[in-house]
């Protein structure tokens, strides 16, 4: 309650917001049968994971956190890009994007 | 005020998460993916991260979503079937979810020490230099090798995106090539 009155707001429940997310975007790919949904819910991971590295670098007041971010989001972007056209790549062959008909290498 | 920032962006985050996960159709989830990226740009901000924020809006909401809502379009993508196996995802998923959940809180809530954030944190360093004078400095110092490197990343990045998704070597596309034989 002392926090509400200095109108500080803890960075514990900046940490307990990303791990929703985190759980949130963990759900969506399990539970998601579309490869392009699956593959958002792994950028909301990444995102949720940024939150709390920008969270933690407040916390220390250290700037290699949130230039971690920095490189986490780099990484992202290429990853996006690859996975997108790898995608398009499954969608011209097998012309579905249902990840259960995907199943080539399955057992 | 910081306070009611907080709770209306965090608000719109798990909104938008949240509709991500309920929305059938890919392009409901790509939008409700922009406003958890671009409520996530005014957390950084509030935490003092404001190159960060930049950042965020351009490369997340601008550039990677654009990509997906591309890729969406491209494909015609449609609603999503319900099969045998979303319901058995369905019951592994959320006990699994729930776990994780359980687990990382109980860390978070038992964590000693950890601070508050206020509106105008970080916005100036101590001495004077912005979030951005601070994060370049060492960006271009100490950690100019890993930077280099990443630009390379990205580099072979797009010669791979190129070569996946374009048509092999100089052939008509399969389904040109059958419509033209159909003629």
């Amino acid at each position: 309650m002392n926090s509400l009155l200095t109108n500080e707001v803890p960075l514990s429940w900046y940490l307990l917001l990303s791990a929703i997310l985190f759980s949130l975007g963990v759900l969506g790919f399990l539970v998601k049968r579309n490869l392009i949904t699956v593959f958002m819910s792994i950028e909301l991971m990444l995102n949720a994971v940024n939150l709390s590295f920008v969270t933690f670098a407040h916390q220390w007041h250290a700037v290699k956190g949130q230039i971690f971010v920095f490189f986490v989001m780099m990484v992202a972007a290429a990853e996006a890009a690859v996975g997108l056209a790898i995608i398009i790549a499954v969608f011209r062959t097998r012309a579905t994007l249902a990840v259960d008909r995907i199943d080539l290498m399955k057992l | 005020m910081h306070l009611i920032l907080f709770v209306v962006f965090a608000g719109f985050c798990l909104a938008g998460a949240i509709n991500l996960l309920l929305q059938s159709h890919p392009i409901n989830s790509a939008l409700s993916l922009i406003v958890v990226m671009t409520s996530l740009a005014v957390l950084y901000l509030l935490l003092g991260a404001e190159f960060l924020a930049a950042a965020q809006v351009i490369v997340y909401a601008g550039a990677i979503m654009v990509l997906f809502t591309f890729v969406v379009m491209l494909l015609n993508a449609g609603r999503e079937e319900r099969t045998l196996g979303s319901r058995s995802w369905r019951v592994v998923g959320f006990p699994a979810v729930v776990a994780i959940l359980a687990t990382i809180s109980t860390v978070i809530l038992k964590a000693q020490g950890l601070g508050g954030a206020r509106l105008g944190d970080g916005l100036l360093a101590k001495n004077g230099a912005s979030n951005i004078e601070t994060l370049s400095t060492v960006l271009f110092t100490e950690l100019l090798l890993p930077f280099e490197v990443t630009s390379v990343l990205i580099l072979i990045a797009i010669l791979g995106a190129v070569a996946l998704a374009r048509h092999g070597d100089g052939e008509p596309a399969s389904g040109s090539a059958e419509r033209a034989a159909g003629k």
